[in-house]
């Protein structure tokens, strides 16, 4: 089955040559190359909507699938196709690469169109992360794009932006190179890198352990998990607004979407075993990163780590499953009256995952733009320098509101779906875990709501914030966009679920069965 | 065409070579002051119509042997021979200006050059224990002069000695070495060495092999043999650094080949548990060392310290995959320091050596073009894809996990963590750090052309490997 190039290439590759044009452009021509990165992010993100529109919602094969040769001497090819997983990912990377781009007009001088073609660049190598179907080819996606990273955070960053993205360069790389080792190890034995035939590699149970520690490493780091977190607190406060846009709503679903991807099928009796070590440090995370936020001074410190809190939830879905596969018939789950086949809880747990991590990118994306809008005017991002916002700039106010209620996960929101759908996973699994988890709750809206209070609402602080001034139209325009999808995710996520249901299906059934001999 | 022309052709780089080198030299010699534009031309010339030669009178797939088997010429000859006059070249070319600034700008630094490649094919091509010899003495001389030929700079002197009297160590080891072999065979031939030496290793057999361990360990410069790299990449002119790190690599790639693989692949266990001792030794060394280097070239010699260990982890595979990947990451190798030390050369001027990292500080202010290719270099040296230097490394972690060797592999991939932070640390100083008052980068566009080739060849390597590997693959095979 060799397919010739096609429209995932075409995501892949026009960002990349867009963002090369953009940096010939130059910095000298500051508009032309503004114009320019915009509208190919723009054409980037019309192109990927037939990867919706054209989706078959029926069957959990890969679709769009382009196969190359690449490097036969190791079997590897140039190998791309998406599923009901990996879809909504791409969508999201070409979505928020636009209110980046729009966002770095006002507030980027540094060099604007270096600027822009990393992130130009890295959106290519992001969706040639999500829609690679060959390991090797996967890999070389995800480690290319730590360079533009870093390079963005370490150019346009805050003052501790070095010490920042050493860190995370570091930290991410030291995880990948242990999945490059497991990959090796799988390739010998498979004799292929192709994603789909290491799901069908038969593996004992020791080497599924180690293959899943080694993955584990990568992508923990990634989402990141407790207690592998801390270099993005650092990262996201010192990198300039677009970066903490990219890193949170994309670049940490790729944690997510490897377990998903890898783990899962390729270890599953091994994460079948470890599933109480991930749901701990899952609710952990939850909970524990929930009370750091909670403390927190500087705002985009406390997103950064609302943001750890959240894809908690991501990992909890994805891990719960097994959990519920094995919980005794007569638990709480049917106490509760929340009837279905424990097939049905784990399949709910991986889609509240799922949309967990759609809508984490869109409203994590907001919360850290309108903390870039703030940072503008003011340049700080000290809660305590701000108070009264909302009577100078109504409009942002709203806005802001809005996407802190999202972020609480209020229903109506996207916020509400994903934590909800994960909530009643766990507690067809264990009482106490769904317990936990919607702890939570309660805590996210504390912090954000406490952070809202101390900035947005009160009386106006200080002459500094009196003096800003409400949002232009450029700035509406995006929040607004973002604010509409928010909401539209949030009152009809049927369309989601709906792309991902037949694939997340299939991937239970997978992962039911046990690599093991019998 | 008679037999034995047909057959004396298949050693036309060696013939071609030495005739360019009496050429060279007496044009440099009777053309005078005027000579110090012609020599460097004229080389480029004579290197170039080398590779035509070569080409075209390579064997294609087959192996040729002259001289009663004291000299071989098969696939993996020719194609280290092209590469050879290929590094070289690339080499003087990136060289030429830094002399000339420097008033080191002489006809004999060519004739130098030349002869260090003859000696470099020499290996290349050796079908006894005798030729090799022969080819790294040649090699080794040349160098040592090389080393020394500013000689107003009492660093350069200093390693130049260190290197001449190290170098002299490791040669008589060597030589102690095959005389053992030599012993125990009573032949000097290669294959007839192999016939000889199958099964069980005796005590005396395993004596031999060390010392001959040593004199590769040395020529390659991996721990503990490594003292005189630092310090000759550092103490030479920054050109000659460039030539000790580049062609040389070719050289004892092809010694341990010759020695190990053709020579003592039959008592393979007795080396490959030598050699994985050296070979884990220098990638832990080389890296950690490096980080704590001020100074670029030492830095640079430390990674390459660190980069011959996974050569030489090649070789403990092995097996043909483990040969390749070795021929590959040398090759690759090669090319990435090329570009390294090129940036150097073209970071410096008259007066001023840009060998300090504090010298890059702020270089993407300064001179952006320089500053992404030198970007790319360290990314790619780092092991990072979409750079080459990924393949390089992937290729050898494949072969040693294929032959169970996971202890080195697990070497591997935690120097390779390490090592990056000291590449990430120049592209941080070229990136993230304000200039200062370092002085402006002199615009040559034929250099810049070339380094601007050299990288985007890294790049455009590494997008598409499959060439360079089925290459390496179809030599040894």
């Amino acid at each position: 089955m060799t397919q010739g190039l096609g429209l995932l290439s075409v995501l892949v590759w026009l960002p990349i040559i867009g963002g090369l044009a953009v940096l010939a452009v130059g910095d000298r021509q500051a508009g032309l190359a503004r114009w320019l990165a915009l509208a190919v992010s723009v054409l980037t993100f019309l192109l990927s909507v037939p990867l919706w529109s054209g989706f078959d919602t029926t069957t959990a094969a890969f679709q769009f699938v382009e196969k190359l040769p690449w490097i036969p001497a190791f079997n590897a090819s140039y190998h791309l196709g998406v599923d009901g997983i990996s879809m909504p990912l791409v969508l999201l990377t070409t979505l928020m690469t636009i209110p980046v781009v729009v966002a770095a007009w006002g507030s980027v001088e540094k060099r604007p169109a270096q600027y822009l073609a990393s992130f130009l660049i890295m959106e290519g190598l992001m969706i040639g992360v999500f829609s690679a179907l060959d390991s090797l080819l996967f890999y070389f996606f995800w480690e290319a794009m730590l360079i533009p990273m870093f390079l963005i955070i370490g150019i346009w960053g805050g003052a501790r932006r070095v010490y920042a993205t050493l860190k995370f360069f570091l930290y991410t790389f030291l995880g990948s190179v242990l999945m490059l080792v497991a990959l090796v190890y799988m390739y010998i034995q498979a004799g292929t890198y192709d994603i789909v035939a290491l799901h069908k590699l038969p593996l004992s149970m020791t080497e599924q352990y180690w293959i899943f520690l080694a993955f584990f490493a990568a992508f923990a780091v990634k989402v990141p998990m407790f207690p592998v977190h801390t270099w993005l607190p650092d990262a996201h406060v010192e990198a300039p607004t677009g970066g903490s846009v990219v890193l949170a709503a994309v670049m940490l679903k790729m944690g997510g979407y490897g377990f998903l991807r890898f783990s899962l099928p390729i270890a599953p009796d091994a994460s079948a075993a470890l599933d109480d070590f991930m749901i701990v440090l899952s609710l952990i995370a939850v909970v524990y990163i929930g009370l750091v936020a909670l403390v927190q001074q500087d705002m985009k410190k406390l997103i950064a780590y609302s943001s750890i809190a959240h894809m908690g939830f991501v990992t909890l879905g994805t891990f719960l499953g097994f959990a519920i596969l094995s919980a005794p018939a007569a638990g709480p789950a049917a106490a509760l009256g929340l009837e279905g086949t424990r097939l049905a809880g784990a399949a709910m747990g991986i889609e509240g995952a799922m949309v967990q991590m759609v809508s984490h990118g869109l409203i994590s994306g907001a919360m850290f733009l309108c903390v870039g809008v703030m940072y503008d005017r003011l340049h700080s991002r000290e809660i305590s320098a701000y108070g009264g916002v909302i009577n100078v700039m109504p409009k942002f106010g709203a806005l802001m509101v809005l996407f802190a209620m999202a972020n609480s996960g209020l229903p109506g929101t996207s916020g509400f779906v994903g934590e909800f759908l994960v909530i009643i996973a766990s507690f067809k699994a264990n009482f106490w875990y769904a317990l936990l988890a919607a702890v939570t709750l309660i805590l996210g809206a504390a912090y954000t709501l406490w952070l809202i209070k101390r900035v947005i609402f009160g009386p106006v602080a200080n002459e500094n914030v009196a003096r800003m001034r409400d949002l232009d139209a450029r700035e509406l325009g995006v929040l607004g966009a973002l604010a509409l999808g928010v909401l539209l995710l949030g009152l009809w996520p049927a369309p989601l679920l709906e792309v991902m249901q037949v694939t997340v299906r299939h991937l239970v059934e997978q992962v039911m069965t046990s690599k093991l001999p019998l | 065409m008679t037999p034995s022309t047909l057959s004396l052709a298949t050693a036309l780089p060696e013939i071609f070579l030495t005739a360019a080198i009496c050429i060279v030299l007496l044009v440099d010699v009777f053309a005078g002051a005027a000579g110090r534009r012609i020599t460097p031309t004229l080389t480029l010339i004579v290197l170039a119509g080398g590779a035509a030669l070569t080409l075209a009178y390579a064997q294609s797939g087959t192996t040729v042997e002259l001289f009663s088997g004291m000299y071989v010429s098969d696939p993996l000859a020719v194609v280290l021979k092209l590469a050879g006059f290929l590094f070289v070249a690339v080499g003087l070319l990136y060289s030429r200006h830094y002399l000339e600034t420097r008033g080191i700008l002489r006809g004999e630094y060519y004739v130098l050059a030349l002869t260090a490649l003859l000696g470099v094919f020499v290996m290349i091509s050796a079908g006894s224990l005798l030729t090799l010899y022969i080819g790294i003495e040649l090699l080794a001389l040349s160098l040592y002069a090389m080393v020394a030929f500013d000689r107003e700079s009492g660093v350069a002197a200093e390693a130049a000695m260190k290197y001449f009297v190290l170098g002299a160590i490791a040669s008589a080891a060597l030589l102690y070495g095959m005389s053992l072999i030599y012993g125990l065979t009573g032949s000097l031939l290669l294959p007839e060495i192999a016939r000889a030496l199958q099964g069980e290793a005796s005590l005396g057999l395993v004596m031999g092999v060390v010392f001959l361990v040593v004199g590769v360990a040395f020529k390659f410069g991996a721990v503990p043999f490594h003292m005189w790299v630092p310090d000759v990449y550092h103490g030479a002119p920054s050109a000659v650094a460039l030539f000790v790190s580049a062609a040389p690599k070719l050289g004892s790639f092809a010694l341990a080949y010759r020695l190990f693989v053709s020579g003592l692949g039959g008592v393979s266990d007795t080396w490959i548990q030598m050699l994985a001792i050296v070979a884990g030794l220098s990638m832990v060394a080389g890296n950690l060392i490096a980080i704590a280097q001020t100074n670029l070239k030492r830095m640079l010699a430390y990674s390459t310290i660190g980069n011959v260990g996974f050569i030489l982890a090649g070789f403990v595979a092995g097996t043909e995959q483990g040969y390749e990947a070795a021929l590959y990451y040398t090759l690759v190798y090669v090319l990435m320091v090329l570009g390294s030390f090129g940036v150097i050369l073209v970071a410096s001027r008259a007066g001023f050596e840009a060998d300090e990292l504090a010298h890059y500080k702020g270089l993407h202010q300064r001179d952006p073009g320089l500053a992404f290719m030198m970007l790319m270099l360290m990314f790619s040296t780092a092991g990072i894809p979409p750079f080459v230097g990924f393949w390089a490394k992937l290729q050898i972690f494949q072969v040693l996990w294929a032959t169970d060797n996971m202890a080195l592999v697990l070497i591997g991939a935690a120097v390779s963590v390490i090592g990056l932070f000291y590449y990430l640390r120049v592209v941080k100083l070229m990136y993230f750090d304000e200039p200062g008052d370092l002085p402006t980068i002199e615009r040559r566009t034929g250099v810049r052309l070339a380094l601007g080739l050299n990288a985007i060849t890294v790049l455009v390597l590494g997008l598409m490997p499959s060439a360079l590997l089925a290459l390496c693959a179809q030599v040894l095979s």
